[in-house]
């Protein structure tokens, strides 16, 4: 069992940096979304950012993730090319999917990040299928799956989990609970008694769940599942409670339209995942001012130039619409 | 060397030639090592290449379809097998969200090389969740080959092409072929993607098919001739995508057209065909294009209600009368008969 105490500071640093540049990016598409240049529905994931962060400071780049409607901390936190996903949202020929996929459909293979799709539940089968060719293929890679606590409720997540304990594939299934779906709340979508972790050990699959604001848990967390499955002793689920900051698709906030409290929210906020883990870093003395403020100006500059990138770049010709129908 | 070979011996000889060539090839599928091996046709096989590469499934067929394509993202290139169509429904999403736009919506980053084999068929009390032909369903999405073969040749040759190609390839097979004898050649050999075959040739008609129905054509042609009525015969082979050119040739030379197909009439293949042709093609028609399908009705179990519900040979040859206005015979055909209208042949004794 890994303890929290035990992180190395560089990795405090590390995930504090991937948390900061995450919410810098979202709250730049948020600022910036009402010039109607990023024509595209977007999921921001602002509030969220320690799951990313927490996980993908574990995986290797060669493991593989999957990923939903809401991506783009799973995307970044991966290392997928932030100039190529927002030029990916602003539709261009450089985006990492051509144009064809947009803020929905993020790819990066070149860090295993395989793709992020719009259906509730969608890649859930399909990072469960990247782990089965991982078993074929004979390697120590993992896959990991990224699903909000609305994916529980689909079919296809029971139908993944078994298959995957069955054959004891190396897969990470990480459920973000935001307690949303779109505006449906967990309570008239589950038993309030519920325990997402709880109830899929019963299936099998070895499982825990933590607190998704808080990065060093999350880290820990992962580092104990991800040790489990490189030794080949089957699939893991990690639930982790966090909260979406502005609505569900789009830049702003919707705590006034009635399906959620302003209390509520401003509860939540008080656990910012960016704070929560400054603080802890200036409780452990490892907080060095000078070096974070270094870190806001590199990422301030750097999503500067990934939205001139997107900006400047052209537009796929429309006879693009019209290929890549099939692979040749 | 050309030998004579079943239909279903033909798909099993295109698996174990596919999964010797290429150790990345898997089957699986519910019974596809259980003591019946999908009506013979995976025999064999996990002896051959072992329980990692040959499995049964859960009965999860949306989960399985993801997990197939998963696998092929990463260089594994799956053949999943359903006995029936109808369960394969339970998969729309994974194959129409997921199968079907892959290559396109990543921008060309990634593509989904799996092959599903869907079997449908009819008579013998399939009833109506057993016997659907959905292939306009499947035809209808962009992204997805859909391929049928008639002849135990094409199985073979199509098959091989499925599954070495690098897209979704849904291959459907009609169980009353399974049985068919033809010519087929030993090794490996492929029938192209998207290539309709010329069975006959003629000036008279042209009668454009797929799977089962081409048989069921062939009979109504021979009769035809002996009438001196010469159809030109078009298999489809592929329903998506379509060879038009084949077609188009054809009915330039017939001037009529009637399609064929398995499924129920309205917004069927075949309506597809009548349509193009009717637009294309208007100025060199001598006169209506038609179309032969199943009632838009659920499937019936009792063989009292399927008796009228399947076309067959003789359907297609009052059809040809009607169009040339002549009174053609079927006396012929209705006396060939030596089993009942529900079964393929004597040597089907059910249950399925």
């Amino acid at each position: 069992m890994v303890l929290r105490t035990n992180i190395d500071a560089k990795i405090l640093i590390q995930l504090l940096y991937q948390m900061k540049r995450i919410r810098a990016v979202e709250e730049t598409i948020a600022e910036r979304y009402n010039e109607w240049k990023m024509r595209c529905p977007t999921h921001l994931c602002t509030g969220q950012e320690a799951v990313s962060a927490g996980v993908c400071a574990v995986l290797r780049k060669d493991d593989f993730v999957v990923s939903t409607h809401r991506a783009h901390g799973h995307y970044l936190a991966k290392g997928g090319d932030l100039k190529r996903m927002i030029a990916e949202i602003y539709g261009k020929a450089a985006g990492c999917s051509s144009g064809k996929g947009g803020s929905m459909h993020l790819i990066d293979k070149s860090v295993g990040f395989m793709g992020s799709t719009s259906i509730v539940g969608g890649t859930i089968p399909v990072g469960t299928g990247l782990g089965f060719s991982i078993l074929l293929n004979g390697t120590d890679q993992i896959s990991c799956v990224f699903f909000g606590d609305g994916a529980t409720e689909e079919g296809v997540f029971y139908e993944s989990i078994n298959f995957a304990i069955l054959k004891k594939l190396p897969v990470l299934y990480i459920c973000e609970n935001n307690l949303y779906s779109v505006y449906s709340p967990l309570c008239v979508r589950q038993p309030a008694e519920r325990s997402i972790s709880k109830m899929v050990s019963s299936l099998g699959i070895a499982s825990d769940s933590g607190d998704g604001n808080d990065a060093t848990e999350v880290y820990t967390k992962v580092i104990n599942a991800v040790e489990h499955i490189r030794q080949g002793k089957g699939p893991f689920l990690l639930e982790f409670a966090t909260y979406r900051w502005r609505e569900h698709c789009g830049p702003n906030f919707d705590n006034d339209i009635g399906y959620r409290t302003e209390e509520e929210y401003l509860c939540w906020k008080k656990k910012d995942p960016i704070m929560l883990l400054e603080n802890e870093m200036k409780n452990r003395d490892v907080f060095n001012p000078g070096e974070v403020q270094r870190v806001d100006s590199l990422i301030e500059s750097e999503v500067h130039e990934a939205f001139s990138f997107a900006e400047s770049s052209p537009f796929p010709s429309q006879d693009e619409a019209f290929i890549q129908l099939f692979k040749e | 060397m050309a030998r004579n070979l079943q239909f279903g011996k033909a798909i099993n000889e295109a698996l174990f030639i596919a999964m010797e060539k290429e150790h990345k090839i898997i089957t699986f599928g519910l019974g596809v090592d259980d003591p019946k091996r999908i009506f013979g046709t995976t025999a064999g096989l996990k002896e051959k290449f072992g329980s990692y590469r040959v499995f049964d499934m859960p009965v999860s067929e949306n989960a399985m379809t993801g997990i197939a394509i998963g696998a092929s993202l990463n260089g594994i290139r799956p053949v999943m097998t359903h006995q029936r169509l109808d369960f394969f429904l339970l998969t729309m999403d994974q194959l129409v969200n997921n199968a079907a736009k892959w290559h396109y919506m990543f921008g060309g980053k990634s593509s989904v090389p799996i092959t599903i084999r869907l079997i449908l068929g009819r008579g013998w009390g399939q009833g109506p969740q057993h016997s659907q032909s959905l292939q306009s369903w499947f035809a209808h999405i962009p992204g997805l080959k859909v391929v049928m073969p008639a002849t135990a040749y094409d199985a073979k040759g199509l098959l091989l092409s499925a599954i070495f190609d690098d897209n979704p390839v849904i291959y459907l097979e009609h169980r009353w072929l399974h049985n068919l004898e033809g010519e087929v050649p030993e090794g490996d050999y492929r029938v192209p993607i998207g290539k309709a075959n010329v069975l006959k040739t003629g000036n008279d008609l042209t009668i454009v098919s797929l799977s089962y129905m081409t048989i069921e054509a062939l009979h109504a042609i021979e009769i035809l001739e002996k009438q001196g009525v010469h159809c030109e015969l078009i298999d489809l082979r592929t329903v998506n995508p379509i060879d038009w050119e084949t077609i188009f040739k054809s009915v330039g030379k017939t001037g009529r057209l009637i399609a064929l197909d398995t499924a129920t009439e309205t917004l069927s293949i075949a309506g597809e065909i009548v349509a193009k042709v009717s637009m294309e093609m208007f100025g060199k028609l001598k006169g209506a294009p038609t179309r032969i399908a199943l009632p838009d009705f659920p499937t019936p179990t009792s063989p009292s209600l399927t008796d009228k519900y399947y076309k067959r040979a003789e359907d297609i040859v009052h059809t040809a009368g009607k169009m040339l206005g002549r009174k053609l015979d079927v006396q012929e055909i209705l006396d060939s008969r030596k089993s009942p209208h529900d079964v393929p042949g004597d040597w089907f004794k059910g249950p399925f």
